[in-house]
């Protein structure tokens, strides 16, 4: 790269600084992997596994204005999270979703560190109770794992069932919080 | 039946910025200097404020050498005797342009920029005509004209 890091820095913090910038995302590293987190003035708006095609999500949802920065607040509450240090996140969150998903997550957003529900509480919590499958798709789309803890929901027999990032991650996220896993 | 264009979508502007930086710099670099750190730095602040009025993605990388220019020729027309660097550049594809390019510095900002653009960018007319706000024959003009200057200034030395 021709443009030196520091050029490239100055030009970066002045863009926040001049509030030019939609949205910011980083690459964050973490025991499950490296995650793409996102934030908007707002605050946390996106959170996953893969990175691929997330910058034109961004510009879709948030505007196009997207621009790799790094987001110091999200990398310590997910350093200390890992850690075992912290039990629920302080972020601001950016959620635009659907109602009835914005419903559901903000029930997710209530089950506690080291719990396990099913999809079918979740749903009588919302006032759905047959909505259990909804509820799945609800939890496979979204937009914050860790920080909404879809991975604290799992079948109404125990089993682990499913998780966006793959079981493996789920049931690491589940050990590091020490709930109690199916056999 | 009508042919259908694809219209081709915006990219977010981190793409945007990484495809265009590097090549922005240099060409400031050829106009401005030493100058051209801060002229770099505008010239994507301008496209960032500019960013959500884009109505489609074609010509990015044209349109980036528009804001440039235009932030060059103000800097030019504030501050007329900048310095060049001296800096040679891999990607100059015309050994004769290479040659030359050193005495571009002499020249009035318009067709600095016009034979800077031409040659060293190989930027067609309608193009470069964007870039400073004219008509294709006047770019084409401001670049001739360019040329001839620097030729003489060639035959001078």
């Amino acid at each position: 790269m021709n443009v030196s890091p520091e050029l490239d820095a100055a030009f970066r913090a002045a863009a926040v600084r001049e509030g030019l910038v939609d949205v910011r995302y980083d690459l964050v590293a973490s025991p499950v992997g490296e995650l793409f987190v996102a934030a908007t003035e707002r605050g946390v708006c996106r959170i996953a596994y893969d990175p691929a095609g997330l910058d034109e999500e961004l510009g879709r949802t948030f505007g196009l204005r997207v621009l790799r920065m790094p987001l110091d607040n999200v990398r310590r509450e997910l350093d200390e999270y890992f850690e075992g240090r912290r039990h629920a996140f302080d972020l601001d969150l950016d959620i635009r979703v659907a109602p009835f998903y914005a419903d559901v997550l903000r029930e997710l957003a209530l089950v506690p560190y080291g719990a396990t529900t099913t999809y079918g509480a979740l749903a009588a919590r919302v006032g759905r109770p047959r909505a259990a499958r909804a509820v799945g798709t609800a939890m496979n789309r979204n937009p914050l794992p860790i920080v909404l803890p879809c991975h604290r929901v799992v079948g109404s027999n125990g089993s682990l069932t499913g998780y966006a990032g793959g079981l493996a991650r789920k049931q690491t996220l589940l050990a590091l919080e020490g709930a109690a896993l199916p056999l | 039946m009508m042919a259908v264009m694809k219209e081709e979508g915006i990219p977010p502007f981190e793409r945007f910025y990484l495809a265009h930086c590097d090549e922005v710099l240099r060409y400031l670099r050829r106009l401005l200097g030493q100058r051209a750190e801060d002229a770099w730095q505008e010239t994507f602040l301008r496209a960032l404020r500019a960013y959500p009025r884009l109505e489609h993605g074609q010509h990015l990388r044209a349109w980036a050498f528009t804001i440039a220019t235009r932030v060059a020729m103000d800097d030019l027309r504030a501050k007329p005797t900048p310095l060049v660097d001296g800096r040679t550049d891999e990607e100059l594809r015309m050994p004769a342009y290479r040659e030359l390019e050193h005495l571009t510095a002499e020249l009035p900002p318009t067709e600095r920029a016009a034979v800077v653009l031409r040659y060293g960018y190989d930027l067609d007319y309608e193009r470069i005509a964007e870039a400073l706000g004219s008509s294709a024959e006047a770019a084409r003009a401001a670049a001739s004209s360019g040329v001839r200057r620097i030729r003489r200034m060639e035959e001078g030395t």
